[in-house]
C-alpha cells in the first residue's frame, strides 16, 4: 500500500523525466534493450516480489535438479537378482518423497509471484498510459487515430504481458538452472564441461541472429496490424455509412489487400521466430553427440566412468534444454517488446507545458472543496420541501456567490495568432475584449474558425502569439483545470459516458443530490425524457442508445448543474428539435444573465439576442456589434441573416 | 465449442499444410527417441568392446539425426505458420465480410465495439492458437504413448505404474483446465471493458478536461483495470496449480516405479539398466506433459476467443433478398406491364390516394408508404406508426418534428436499412423487399445525420457515390453540394488526404462534402437527414437552391428541425411521436396543424400572431 501512495506523489516528477527520455528513445529507435530496460524500470517497483521470485527460481530449480540424483542414488541399490539393498532405500525414498512436495510447493508460491508481478506490472503501464491521455496535448490525440492509440493501451500491453509471464516463469528458472547444472557437471568431468561451454555460444549466436531478424519482421507485422485496425475501426465503427452507399464490397476488397498484407507480414514473422527452436536445439544435438564421442574416448582411456558418463549426457542434456526454453521465451519477449515499444512512445510522449500552480478565481474551488455541497443541502432541507422545488438552478446560484458575480468574466484577447499547421496561416491578430456578463455570439460561414476559437478560449490548444486573458489574468499562468472549470462547455457532439444517466449529469459534480440533478434536469428539459427511461437516473445508458437531441439536452444539463461562471455553447442546438429548443433558450437565458457567454450558432433567433455578435471569416473577425448595430451595415451579417427568410422565393 | 469447427473449416484450404506440420513434427520427435537408443548402443557396444571407429560411426548417425530433426522441425514451422496464418486471414476476411452483410438491425444489437475485438484481438488469439496446436499438440501426446508403449515391452508390473499415472495426470489437467475456461472468457470481459473506458477518455477528452474531470476518469480507469487484474490473478492461481501439481503426481509415481522395479529387479524379473529406461520414460512424460499442459491453457484461450468469433459469424442478416434476382427483375416488369389490379390487391386495404391513382398515376410515384408501422428490434413500441403517403417523381418532401419522433426512422425504411413490421414501402412502384441486394441503393443518395468521411483523398470519398463517375461529375456534385471552397481550398484539391473520420475537416466541410458524396451517384431519390444542420442559412439556402436546379426528376427528402429548410418543399411531413400530425405545404399546414405551428412560430417569433397562444 505505501509503495502506491509513493507512486502517486512520483507521478509528477516522473512525467518530467520521462519527458526528457523520449528525446533520446529517439536516436536509439528499434533497440529492443532499451525497451526491456524501460519494462525492467517498471517492475522495479515491485523489487521485493522480483526478489523473491529469483530466489525461488533458485530453489526450485536446484531441488529439482536434486531429486534426479536422489532417484540415481535409489536405482544404484538396486544391483540385481536378489541384490537389493531394501533397507536404507526406504528413509531415502521418504527423504524424495518429502523434497518432492517441498518443490511442488514452492513452485506454486513462484507462480502466484510471477502472475502478481506480471499482472501488476501492466496495471502500472496502463494506469500509467491512462494518466498520460489525460496531459496529452490536444494536437496529440486529434492528430492520432483512437482505434491506434486504444490499440497501443489494450492489446499491446496484453501481448506484454503474455511476454513477461512467460519471461519470468521460464527465464529465470532457465538461468538458474544453467548454472546449477554447470556445478553438477564439472564435479564430474572439468573437460568435457569445459568443452560444452565452449561451444555453447553458438547456440546462443543462433539464437541472436533469428531473433534480431524476426524482431524487425514482428514490428513489420504489428505495423501492418495497425493499419488494419483502423481500417477495421473505420469500417466496422462507421458499418451504417459504409451500407448506404452499398460500399460493402469495396470496404471489404479493401480489407482484403490489406489482410493479405498481414498474411505475407505475418506469416514471415512467425516463421522465422520459430525457427529459433530448432536451431538451437539441432546445436544442442551436436554438443551431445559430441560429449558422448569424447566421453567413450574417456571412458576408453580410463578416464571416465559409464556411470559418469550416463549423468555428462542427462545434464548436458538438461543444461540444454533451458536453452530452448529461454530461446523461446526471447522470440515471445521480442513480440512483447515490440509492443512494449508502441506503449512507450505513447507514455513518453511530451505533455502539455506545465500547468501553473495558480489558480483561476480559487474560490470556484473553496466552494467545491468542501461547504458547498453539505451547505447546498442543508439549505434545500432548511428551506422545506416544497419551496425548495419552486427554486430555480439560477436563484439558487445567485444566493451562493452574492455579488461577486460581475466582476467575473472580463475577457481580453490581444493580438492572437493561431494554425493548427504552421505552414498555414489561421487566425491572424485577433483582438476583441468581452465585460463580463456580456453575451457573446460568433457567427460566420462554416470552417472560419469558430471552433479553433473555443480551443483557444479553453486552453485546449496554446496560441501562437499574442495572450487572452480573464478578468486580467493571462491564460496560460493559470491552471488549466481552474481555467475551464470557469467555462461550461456544451460541444457540437455530444459525448455520452458508458454509465448512468445520474453518472453522467453529475460528471462536473459527482457528489450532487439528486435533488439537485432533477432540478437541472427540469431546467434543461432532459427529465421528461428521463423519467420515461426504464430505471429513471438508474438507467445505464451508451452513446449509441440515445438520439443526438436527447444526448444533447444531457449535455446541458451536466452544464446547467455546474453553472459556472463563464459559458460556451458550441452549435448547442442545432440538433433538438425547435419546440424543445425554444425551452432551453428559455433555461439558457436564465443561466446566462450575468455570465460572460460564448455562443457558436446557426440560429439567428438565438444570436439575435446578443450583446456582441463576432462575425467571423476565414479566422479573422470581420464584422462586430450588435444586431441592429450589424444590420444597419448591410454587411455580410446583413446578407447572413436574410437568407434564412429567402427560402421562400425559392 | 462450435468455434473449433468454424476455425476447421477455414483450415480446409490448408489441408496439406495442416497435415503436413504435425506430421514432420512427430518425424522430429522420432529422432529424439532414438538418440537414447543410439548412445546406450554407445556404451553397450563401442565402449564394451573397446571399439573406437564404432563410436565415431555413431556419432556420426547421432550428427545426421541432430540434422535431420532441424530439416524435419524447419518443415513443421513453415507448414505450421502457413496454415495458422493462412487460416486465420481467412477467417478475418470471412468475419469482415460478414460484418459488411449485416443489417442495421444486428448492427444496432451487437455495438461495433464488439465486432471491433473480435476481428482483432480475439482473431489473434485464433491465429496463435492454431499455430501452437499445428506444432505442438500432437508431439507431447504422442511421445507419452510411446513412452508408455515402450515400458509394457520392458516389464508390465512397472508399466501398470505408468497406466495409472497417465489418467490421474489427465484428470488434474484437465481439471484445472474446465475450471478456468469460463474464468477465461470472464476475464475477458473485464478487457473489454477497460477498452471501451479507454475509448472513451479519448473520444471525449474535450468534455473531460472542459470539466477538468481527469482525476476521476483516471479513477474510474483504475477501478476497471483493478478489476481486470484480480481477475487475472484469480484464473493464474487456478493455472499456477498446474505444474506444481503435475510435477508431485509424476515424481511420486516415479518413487512407487522405483520401489515396484527394486522388487521385479530383486526377483529376477528385469535389470539395472531397465530401471533406468523406465525411470527415463518417466522424466520424458514429465516434460512433455508440462509442456502439454501450458499449451492447453493457451489453446483454451484461443478457443473462448474463436467461439466468440463463431458467435458473431452465427448471426445472420434479418433482411431477405429475392432469392432469384434476375427472375424477381423480370416478374417485376411484367408486373408493372400487367396491371393495377394484382397491384391493387397486393396493396391489401386501399390507401387514401391509392384507391384513386391511375396506373399512369403510378409511374410517377417515387416513394410510397403504405400503412408503415415500425418498431426497433428488442423494443415493443412503434417507433412509427401508421404512415403513410406518396411522393411523386421530382417532388421535395420535407420532414420535420421533434427529436425522437421518427424522422431519421422514417427516412431510413426508404433504402430498406431496416423493414417495416407493417405495411409496405414502394420505391419506384415496387415493394422495396422485391429489390435484389444492392439494386435498391443504386437509386438512392443518403447523407446520414452523422457526418463520416474516410481516411484517403477527397475524390476516394467521393467516389463512393460512384466508382465511375469522373472528375467533371464529381466538379458538379462539389458545386451543388457548396463545398466547392472547401476542395479548392485544400492543397492537391481532389487529391487533398482526408484523415480517418474526417478529422481535418471541421463539422460544415464534413458534412457538405456528405452531401456531394450522395450527389456523385446522381441518385434517382436524395434522402438529406438533418444533413445541413452544421450548416449556415446562406449555404443551406444555396445548397436547397442548387439541388432544386439539378436536371432531371430527383425525389428529395429533407429531414430537420428548421422550418426554413423546408418551408419551400412540395409536401411536407410533420411527425410527432412516430405519428403523422399533418402533411401538406407550408401555407395549407400553417393554416391546419397545430405542432407545424408550434414549430415555426418558435422559429419565427416576430411573425407570431397576438393571439397566438403557447401549447404548454
Amino acid at each position: 500500500m505505501s509503495a502506491l501512495n509513493q507512486k502517486k506523489t512520483n507521478q509528477g516528477k516522473k512525467g518530467q523525466n520521462q519527458a526528457g527520455a523520449a528525446v533520446s528513445v529517439k536516436k536509439t529507435d528499434g533497440s529492443s534493450m532499451s525497451v526491456m530496460k524501460k519494462v525492467l524500470k517498471v517492475i522495479a517497483h515491485y523489487r521485493f516480489l522480483l526478489l523473491l521470485s529469483v530466489i525461488l527460481a533458485a530453489v526450485t530449480v536446484v531441488l529439482q535438479l536434486y531429486i534426479p540424483i536422489l532417484f540415481g542414488n535409489a536405482i544404484d541399490l538396486i544391483l540385481g537378482p536378489g541384490k537389493v539393498k531394501f533397507g536404507p532405500m526406504k528413509p531415502l525414498l521418504l527423504e524424495i518423497l518429502f523434497l518432492i512436495l517441498l518443490t511442488a510447493l514452492l513452485t506454486w508460491l513462484m507462480n502466484l509471484i510471477n502472475n502478481r508481478l506480471t499482472y501488476r506490472t501492466v496495471q502500472d503501464i496502463r494506469s500509467k498510459a491512462i494518466r498520460k491521455i489525460q496531459t496529452l496535448p490536444l494536437s496529440y490525440l486529434d492528430s492520432h487515430s483512437t482505434g491506434d492509440i486504444v490499440q497501443r493501451v489494450i492489446a499491446d500491453v496484453d501481448q506484454l504481458s503474455d511476454g513477461l509471464l512467460l519471461g519470468f516463469t521460464q527465464l529465470f528458472s532457465g538461468i538458474v538452472m544453467i548454472f546449477v547444472t554447470l556445478g553438477f557437471m564439472f564435479s564430474k568431468n572439468i573437460e568435457i564441461t569445459v568443452m560444452v561451454l565452449v561451444l555453447t555460444p553458438v547456440s546462443f549466436l543462433v539464437a541472436r541472429f533469428i531473433s534480431g531478424h524476426s524482431y524487425k519482421l514482428f514490428r513489420k507485422q504489428t505495423e501492418v496490424r495497425g493499419r488494419q485496425t483502423a481500417l477495421i475501426n473505420e469500417m466496422v465503427g462507421n458499418e451504417k455509412v459504409v451500407k448506404a452507399f452499398g460500399h460493402e464490397k469495396k470496404a471489404s476488397e479493401q480489407f482484403r489487400v490489406l489482410n493479405k498484407d498481414l498474411q505475407d507480414a505475418s506469416e514471415k514473422a512467425i516463421f522465422l521466430s520459430s525457427l529459433t527452436n530448432p536451431s538451437t536445439r539441432a546445436v544442442n544435438n551436436v554438443i551431445y553427440a559430441l560429449v558422448a564421442l569424447v566421453g567413450a574416448g574417456m571412458i576408453l582411456a580410463g578416464r571416465l566412468t559409464v556411470g559418469g558418463l550416463t549423468v555428462l549426457l542427462t545434464y548436458a542434456n538438461q543444461y540444454m534444454k533451458p536453452f530452448n526454453d529461454i530461446s523461446s521465451v526471447i522470440t515471445e519477449l521480442q513480440n512483447a517488446m515490440a509492443c512494449a515499444q508502441r506503449i512507450f512512445e505513447l507514455i513518453e510522449t511530451d505533455s502539455e507545458s506545465a500547468d501553473p500552480k495558480v489558480l483561476l478565481h480559487p474560490w470556484l474551488y473553496a466552494e467545491e472543496s468542501g461547504q458547498d455541497g453539505a451547505s447546498g443541502k442543508e439549505e434545500a432541507e432548511a428551506s422545506g420541501a416544497s419551496e425548495s422545488e419552486e427554486k430555480t438552478a439560477e436563484e439558487l446560484l445567485s444566493e451562493q456567490t452574492s455579488g461577486e458575480r460581475h466582476e467575473i468574466g472580463a475577457v481580453d484577447i490581444s493580438h492572437v495568432y493561431f494554425s493548427y499547421d504552421k505552414t498555414k496561416k489561421l487566425i491572424e491578430d485577433f483582438n476583441f475584449h468581452a465585460d463580463p456578463g456580456m453575451k457573446i455570439a460568433i457567427v460566420g460561414p462554416t470552417g472560419c474558425g469558430k471552433t479553433t476559437f473555443i480551443n483557444l478560449l479553453m486552453r485546449f490548444y496554446d496560441v501562437d502569439q499574442g495572450s487572452i486573458s480573464i478578468d486580467g489574468q493571462k491564460i496560460n499562468e493559470v491552471s488549466r483545470g481552474s481555467l475551464r472549470k470557469n467555462y461550461g462547455m456544451v460541444l457540437q457532439d455530444s459525448w455520452i459516458k458508458f454509465g448512468t444517466v445520474r453518472e453522467n449529469i453529475a460528471f462536473g459534480k459527482p457528489d450532487a443530490t439528486d435533488e439537485e440533478i432533477i432540478r437541472a434536469a427540469k431546467e434543461a428539459h432532459s427529465y421528461e425524457f428521463i423519467r420515461r427511461m426504464p430505471k429513471g437516473l438508474d438507467t445505464v445508458i451508451n452513446d449509441e442508445d440515445l438520439s443526438q437531441g436527447e444526448k444533447q439536452l444531457l449535455c446541458i444539463t451536466r452544464v446547467m448543474l455546474l453553472m459556472p461562471p463563464m459559458l460556451i455553447l458550441d452549435e448547442a442546438t442545432s440538433s433538438i428539435d425547435t419546440r424543445t429548443e425554444l425551452l432551453i433558450q428559455s433555461a439558457f437565458d436564465k443561466l446566462m444573465r450575468g455570465r460572460t457567454s460564448f455562443i457558436v450558432a446557426h440560429r439567428l433567433s438565438t444570436i439575435r439576442n446578443a450583446d456582441v455578435i463576432l462575425v467571423m471569416k476565414d479566422g479573422k473577425i470581420i464584422e462586430q456589434g450588435s444586431h441592429d448595430e450589424l444590420m444597419k451595415k448591410n454587411g455580410f451579417y446583413t446578407k447572413l441573416y436574410n437568407s434564412q427568410f429567402a427560402g421562400v422565393e425559392i | 465449442m462450435n468455434g473449433i469447427k468454424r476455425t476447421l473449416t477455414y483450415l480446409r484450404p490448408y489441408r496439406k499444410q495442416a497435415i503436413l506440420a504435425p506430421t514432420f513434427k512427430l518425424l522430429e520427435a522420432l529422432m529424439d527417441l532414438m538418440t537414447p537408443l543410439i548412445v546406450a548402443e554407445i556404451i553397450n557396444h563401442g565402449i564394451a568392446q573397446s571399439n573406437f571407429s564404432l563410436v565415431v560411426r555413431w556419432f556420426l548417425v547421432l550428427l545426421l539425426l541432430a540434422a535431420a530433426g532441424m530439416g524435419f522441425s524447419f518443415t513443421a514451422q513453415w507448414f505450421a505458420a502457413r496454415a495458422s496464418v493462412g487460416c486465420t486471414t481467412g477467417l478475418r476476411q470471412a468475419l469482415f465480410d460478414h460484418i459488411e452483410n449485416l443489417s442495421y438491425t444486428e448492427l444496432d444489437t451487437m455495438g461495433t465495439d464488439t465486432l471491433i475485438t473480435r476481428m482483432t484481438s480475439d482473431m489473434n488469439q485464433v491465429q496463435n492458437g492454431l499455430n501452437l496446436v499445428l506444432r505442438l499438440l500432437l508431439r507431447s501426446p504422442f511421445i507419452v504413448v510411446g513412452a508408455v508403449i515402450l515400458s509394457f515391452t520392458i516389464n508390465v508390473k512397472a508399466a501398470l505404474v505408468f497406466v495409472i499415472t497417465v489418467p490421474i495426470l489427465s484428470l488434474v489437467i484437465f481439471g484445472i483446465m474446465a475450471a478456468s475456461i469460463p474464468l477465461y472468457a470472464k476475464t475477458q470481459g473485464a478487457l473489454d471493458r477497460l477498452l471501451g473506458t479507454t475509448r472513451e477518455n479519448l473520444t471525449g477528452v474535450r468534455v473531460i478536461r472542459a470539466f477538468h474531470n481527469e482525476k476521476r476518469e483516471v479513477e474510474e480507469f483504475d477501478r476497471e483495470n483493478q478489476a481486470l487484474t484480480h481477475l487475472n490473478e484469480f484464473v493464474g492461481r487456478l493455472s499456477a496449480l498446474m505444474n506444481p501439481a503435475t510435477f508431485a503426481i509424476v515424481n511420486i509415481a516415479t518413487i512407487i516405479l522405483i520401489r515396484v522395479g527394486a522388487i521385479q529387479v530383486f526377483h529376477g524379473n528385469m535389470a539395472q539398466g531397465d530401471v533406468v529406461a523406465l525411470y527415463n520414460y518417466m522424466a520424458q512424460i514429465i516434460i512433455e506433459l508440462i509442456k502439454l499442459a501450458s499449451l492447453i491453457i493457451n489453446i483454451n484461450r484461443s478457443i473462448a476467443c474463436a467461439d466468440r468469433i463463431d458467435n458473431v459469424l452465427t448471426v445472420t442478416s434479418s433482411m431477405e433478398y429475392p432469392k432469384d434476382a434476375a427472375g424477381q427483375k423480370a416478374e417485376r416488369l411484367s408486373d408493372s406491364l400487367q396491371s393495377e389490379p394484382s397491384l391493387e390487391e397486393s396493396a391489401g386495404t386501399p390507401g387514401l390516394k391509392s384507391s384513386s391513382e391511375g396506373s399512369d398515376d403510378r409511374k410517377e410515384d417515387a416513394v410510397v408508404f403504405d400503412h408503415v408501422s415500425f418498431a426497433y428490434a428488442g423494443t415493443g413500441e412503434n417507433a412509427l406508426e401508421n404512415i403513410d403517403f406518396t411522393a411523386k417523381k421530382g417532388q421535395t418532401i420535407g420532414v420535420i418534428g421533434g427529436t425522437g419522433s421518427g424522422k431519421s426512422t422514417l427516412v431510413n425504411l426508404i433504402p430498406r436499412f431496416y423493414d417495416a413490421s407493417q405495411g409496405k414501402v414502394l420505391v419506384n412502384g415496387q415493394d422495396v423487399r422485391t429489390y435484389a441486394k444492392g439494386e435498391l441503393i443504386d437509386h438512392i443518395g443518403v447523407v446520414p445525420q452523422k457526418a463520416v468521411l474516410f481516411e484517403g483523398t477527397i475524390r476516394d470519398n467521393l467516389l463512393w457515390g460512384n466508382e465511375n463517375a469522373s472528375d467533371e461529375d464529381l466538379w458538379k456534385a462539389i458545386e451543388t453540394a457548396q463545398a466547392m471552397e472547401v476542395v479548392k481550398g485544400k492543397e492537391g484539391e481532389l487529391d487533398a488526404l482526408i484523415e480517418q473520420n474526417g478529422r481535418n475537416l471541421s463539422g460544415g466541410q464534413r458534412q457538405r462534402l456528405t452531401i456531394a458524396r450522395a450527389l456523385v451517384r446522381k441518385p434517382s431519390i436524395l434522402i438529406m437527414d438533418d444533413s445541413s444542420s452544421a450548416l449556415d442559412f446562406a449555404t443551406d439556402l444555396a445548397l436547397r437552391t442548387a439541388i432544386h436546379g439539378l436536371e432531371g426528376e430527383m425525389t428529395v427528402f429533407i429531414v430537420s428541425q428548421r422550418t426554413s429548410s423546408v418551408r419551400s418543399a412540395d409536401q411536407i411531413i410533420v411527425l410527432n411521436d412516430g405519428k403523422m400530425a399533418g402533411i401538406g405545404s407550408h401555407d395549407s399546414l400553417m393554416k391546419n396543424c397545430r405542432v407545424y405551428q408550434e414549430i415555426y412560430y418558435s422559429q419565427f417569433p416576430d411573425e407570431k400572431p397576438a393571439d397566438w397562444k403557447e401549447a404548454e
